[in-house]
């Protein structure tokens, strides 16, 4: 059996980033990929707005993902394309790993592993809409596919159930194709996508977007011949007498994204409720020493920029020999605050700069966050705003105190 | 006074823009002031769209307007793409139409096309 330092998981740009920084450490690295390409969803990403903080350039994604494909090129780190892992088992010094690929079922071992596995759409069948099952129902994400690999558009007359930043997208490539977009319904108070996005791919073209409304019942056999929508009330259960029909050959579900984390989970590793992703601490590494979490794995990123980022966080922190037993200290929050990456801050790992991400759990403003350790302020940073789809990224240095016992995050209103 | 909320970036900077002066409050950076200037005398954005090819596995490449052109140009942008086909390989970056619309702008692919 080939044994290899780290393996990592997963093709696209958290996967590439890891692989790329990996490259450093001359150790027995591999990138796994199931597509023929590497870039993963990046490559059907072909509008533009990658690569602002990492190339300061405004790039599609194909172009972000080749850069860094190129930049994986020089390295010489080993990649098997079209290669499946199908099963992980813990074994006494690393994993062993069952892969199939075109040749065949292959095991490897891995004294490491980084899993960059993304995130999957979520579904019809994980939203309640009732009615018939006819073609014409997609993800944002599927009809992206179809229009920007496939160069098909499976659609004329379509209603966007949820304001996810793809579904936005969409509406707009559609609308630029000569597609009809009705309209953007979101079930919820606030729109979830990206407030550039509201602009750029709404309002541009005069797309409406219903708040607390959403799609209740398809109707149609072969093909989708319409929707209805109805309003909700604060609790999101649709309100009795406002149901509305709208005629329509397709819905495009953009109603969310869930880390992918099933091998993650058959090896035991604790998942966050709160992002669906690992707990890990500052240098990405789960609760199992040893396995490690990266990109939208990890928790849904904003952008492309932060899913390389975490990448090389893990791969920087796998790259180095461990020394004992890990020193693990819980960050806690406040309820204004929805999540923190990392979730955990290891004593033994580096201190003095650590990249934290946040995202508040409410549309604020005039906000101050603390960082605060054992009722020790450690930094704080004001905001003039905060809204739950933007991410917030900073750094914290605790390399100058003792090991805490309590670490917390707080988001209050500036007195 | 104008609000215009700033689309450069993902900090969605809402600016307000005095419509005589120009005066440009509320950016956390110079990108915010030109911007909102623009948007007030000519919108201009990025177009990425795809253009066909002869090519079976990749029967489109995507591309994109090298700069902004106005937002008023876009349809007739999006009609001349409708008119091409590629039917050679092509490295990414290379530009498809020259100065389209004569806007200056160059319209680009963004996708490597190895024509397999």
């Amino acid at each position: 059996m080939k044994r290899y330092d780290i393996v990592i998981i997963g093709g696209g740009p958290a996967g590439i980033a890891a692989a790329i920084k990996a490259s450093a450490s001359k150790k027995a690295i591999l990138l796994i990929e199931r597509e023929a390409r590497l870039g993963g969803i990046l490559k059907q990403c072909i509008h533009d707005g990658f690569g602002l903080s990492r190339y300061k350039e405004k790039l599609s994604g194909p172009e972000y993902a080749e850069r860094e494909i190129e930049k994986l090129a020089s390295s010489n780190i080993e990649i098997k394309l079209l290669t499946f892992v199908s099963k992980i088992i813990k074994t006494d010094n690393g994993y062993q790993l069952s892969l199939i690929t075109r040749q065949g079922i292959e095991q490897i071992v891995a004294l490491k592993l980084i899993l960059a596995t993304g995130c999957r759409e979520r579904t019809g069948k994980q939203v309640a809409i009732h009615g018939t099952n006819p073609s014409g129902m997609l993800t944002a994400g599927s009809a992206q596919y179809y229009m920007n690999i496939l160069g098909q558009m499976p659609m004329k007359r379509t209603v966007i159930l949820g304001s996810g930043d793809i579904g936005l997208i969409m509406a707009r490539r559609i609308t630029l194709e000569g597609g009809t977009v009705v309209g953007v319904y979101e079930i919820k108070r606030e729109p979830s996508g990206l407030t550039r996005n509201l602009i750029q791919c709404l309002d541009d073209f005069n797309i409406p977007l219903f708040l607390s409304k959403t799609v209740t019942r398809v109707f149609g056999h072969d093909r989708l011949s319409g929707v209805q929508v109805m309003k909700v009330d604060e609790k999101m259960t649709p309100i009795q007498g406002t149901e509305e029909y709208i005629e329509c050959d397709s819905l495009i579900l953009s109603v969310g994204l869930i880390p992918e984390n099933e091998i993650a989970e058959t090896l035991s590793v604790p998942l966050n409720q709160a992002t669906k992703g690992p707990f890990v601490d500052q240098g990405m590494e789960t609760l199992i020493d040893g396995i490690y979490s990266c990109g939208n794995a990890l928790h849904v990123s904003d952008v492309a920029d932060m899913v390389s980022e975490t990448g090389e966080l893990a791969a920087e922190s796998a790259s180095i020999e461990n020394h004992g037993n890990r020193n693990l200290v819980q960050i806690k929050y406040n309820k204004s605050i929805s999540y923190v990456v990392p979730s955990h801050i290891d004593f033994t790992k580096p201190l003095d700069k650590i990249i934290c991400y946040f995202r508040s759990a409410a549309c604020l403003t005039n906000q101050i966050l603390k960082v605060v350790a054992d009722g020790v302020l450690i930094k704080s940073i004001k905001y003039k705003q905060v809204r739950p789809p933007e991410m917030e990224r900073l750094f914290v240095n605790l390399s100058n105190i003792p090991i805490p016992n309590t670490i917390e995050f707080s988001l209050e209103e500036v007195a | 006074m104008k609000q215009i909320v700033c689309i450069v970036c993902p900090n969605s900077c809402h600016l307000q823009i005095d419509e005589k002066t120009y005066q440009v409050t509320g950016q956390l950076c110079s990108h915010g002031i030109a911007y909102a200037k623009q948007e007030l005398i000519d919108p201009k954005r990025t177009l990425t769209s795809s253009v066909k090819t002869i090519y079976k596995s990749h029967p489109i490449v995507s591309v994109r307007t090298d700069g902004e052109i106005s937002k008023s140009i876009i349809p007739q942008v999006l009609t001349a793409l409708r008119q091409i086909v590629i039917d050679k390989p092509l490295p990414r970056g290379s530009v498809i139409i020259d100065n389209v619309s004569d806007s200056g702008i160059n319209i680009i692919t963004t996708t490597t096309l190895d024509g397999e």
